[in-house]
């Protein structure tokens, strides 16, 4: 007994006041018969008629305490925190506190209920109103804040989504280059990073093409510069269809362009691949009437000749195949299929045919 | 401003009055292109330079416009359903007034939404003492009290009296609690279909 207490009990509550003080109150008798029950617990239960003078087992499981039995509730539940369970509507869960009423628990135990957590799915199930909660409970507050919270987490949601897409539209600009919408410097950066972490991992071998186009400027001299842009437009598009979907083009300067070709290819293929390319972009773009003539020269070096594949050191060697194939006459291809092995310098050896053609003029 | 509020005024003004008149207030105010984002913070300067627009593009004085803005709010079936766990009843709901901020911050707790009191006259009538960090809370608070009346079904005399620049006092006369049927609450949410 708490100390200061007054030790007699509580005058004498009608039934009915006492149900609008506990909306869920639940009073059995000393045989453990049903022998009142408030408003909402009776609604709960499908009424008054159906619960007063019933055994409390009949319309009760006792969820805990567990060795509390039903048939006999009394001795175990007095004082205790239980969870309760509707035998009608088992998803029904109650929890609460029970306390013996009159000396020696004569007069029976009195039960304070609540829905708990289980609060959204009571008020739907038994389509309970405000009216049916005690002003005490903070069902109200929960049941608004519920509601209040899916509202502000579908904003968010929503919020997020549109960050997101606003992300990905900023990197895919980051990525690409404004005229031709191939991967810029930066694109293919990363790809070739991912590309080297790949080929060191499982082998997988590729190639880099670095590809400069020939007579440009004197495109961009005679014609003007949205000629240029229309010959680098046309650039772009042959590159791409010459590709496959597992290669990356990129426009890496003004008229510089890098094929990242992945797979082992044969040195040969790749020769033929150039001299395709080359051929394509010899044929003359029209621009208002006017033909655009270029060419292109392309160096390319393949990541089986390095062990371990260096990025650098291809990319210098591409760029040494590119400029001797711009000494030997511009309009060449030059593949470079011995790399450096274990550390050692590249030697400068190129396999491609010595140009057969005379240099293109404008 | 909280972004909910402001969205809130871009939303009543696009319903209302039409995209293109939105348009051009955003254009006007210099809000963003894309609009309000609900859990952004703005700058306040924003949400005046839009109502001065709004009601300057539809020749309407501003109070109008803000109380037409809070009547607007309950239109809204997810701030309809809010405001309508505030009371039983409108009687109910409007003794629950007091709470309206707390309520405000237990769903965000960063919406700073004006402090109310709220007193009772001897012959019935309540007084609403309305203070807010910015002037209009009033004017939008005795829109929102006529709409959410009408959703209760009751019939109320509702006035505003500016006090000074952050501070108003609405007036809620109740004449008839039940005068009309009102709109049905429950409060489990119906199930979508």
């Amino acid at each position: 007994m708490t100390p200061g207490l007054p030790q007699s009990p509580v005058a004498e509550v009608p039934v009915a006041a006492l149900g609008r003080l506990m909306p869920m109150f639940l009073w059995l008798g000393a045989q453990g018969d049903i022998r009142a029950v408030g408003p909402t617990l009776a609604k709960v239960c499908g009424g008054n008629a159906a619960l007063v003078g019933r055994p409390f087992g009949e319309h009760f499981l006792i969820a805990s305490p567990h060795q509390a039995s039903a048939a006999d509730p009394m001795p175990d539940l007095a004082g205790k925190r239980l969870h309760l369970a509707l035998r009608q509507k088992p998803g029904t869960g109650l929890r609460g506190l029970a306390v013996p009423v009159g000396p020696a628990a004569q007069g029976g135990v009195l039960f304070n209920l609540s829905f708990g957590v289980g609060i959204n799915e009571a008020v739907r199930d038994h389509g309970l109103t405000d009216t049916d909660f005690a002003p005490t409970e903070l069902a109200m507050e929960l049941l608004y804040l519920q509601e209040a919270k899916a509202a502000v987490m579908s904003e968010l949601l929503a919020l997020n989504a549109r960050l997101q897409a606003a992300q990905r539209a900023a990197e895919a600009q980051a990525l690409s280059d404004p005229l031709t919408g191939l991967a810029n410097r930066r694109a293919l950066e990363l790809e070739l990073a991912r590309t080297v972490a790949e080929a060191a991992r499982d082998g997988a071998g590729f190639a880099l093409a670095h590809i400069d186009l020939d007579h440009f400027k004197a495109v961009n001299d005679t014609h003007g510069h949205a000629a240029g842009d229309r010959v680098l437009v046309h650039t772009a598009n042959m590159l791409r269809a010459e590709a496959r979907r597992s290669d990356l083009v990129a426009r890496v300067g003004g008229d510089e362009f890098v094929l990242l070709l992945r797979g082992a290819i044969e040195p040969l293929a790749l020769q033929a691949l150039g001299e395709r390319v080359i051929a394509r972009l010899e044929v003359p773009v029209d621009f208002e009437g006017a033909p655009c003539r270029i060419s292109a020269s392309i160096g390319i070096a393949l990541s089986h000749c390095y062990d371990p594949p260096d990025v650098d050191r291809m990319a210098t060697d591409a760029d040494a195949a590119l400029y001797e194939a711009k000494r030997f006459g511009r309009g060449l291809c030059i593949v470079r299929s011995t790399g450096a092995r274990g550390g050692a310098p590249a030697p400068a050896v190129a396999t491609a045919p010595p140009p057969a053609a005379p240099p293109l003029s404008d | 401003m909280h972004g909910l509020i402001n969205r809130s005024i871009q939303h009543f003004l696009c319903k209302t009055y039409g995209a293109a008149l939105w348009q051009a207030v955003a254009e006007a105010a210099s809000v963003p292109a894309e609009g309000f984002e609900a859990m952004l913070p703005y700058d306040d300067a924003l949400t005046f330079a839009m109502l001065d627009a709004a009601a300057g593009r539809l020749n309407k004085p501003r109070a109008a416009l803000l109380e037409d803005c809070g009547a607007f709010l309950v239109s809204l079936e997810p701030v309809r359903r809010l405001l309508r766990f505030g009371g039983v009843d409108y009687a109910d709901f409007l003794a629950s007034l007091n709470e309206l901020p707390a309520r405000g911050r237990m769903a965000l707790p960063e919406l700073d939404l004006p402090s109310l009191t709220v007193t009772a006259e001897p012959d019935g009538q309540l007084l609403l003492r309305v203070q807010g960090q910015v002037p209009g809370w009033g004017l939008v608070l005795a829109g929102l009290l006529r709409a959410v009346a009408d959703d209760y079904g009751a019939l109320a005399l509702i006035d505003r009296v500016p006090l000074d620049d952050e501070q108003d006092l609405v007036t809620v006369h109740l004449l008839d609690e039940s005068h009309a049927s009102g709109r049905r609450f429950d409060l489990a949410l119906p199930v979508a279909s």
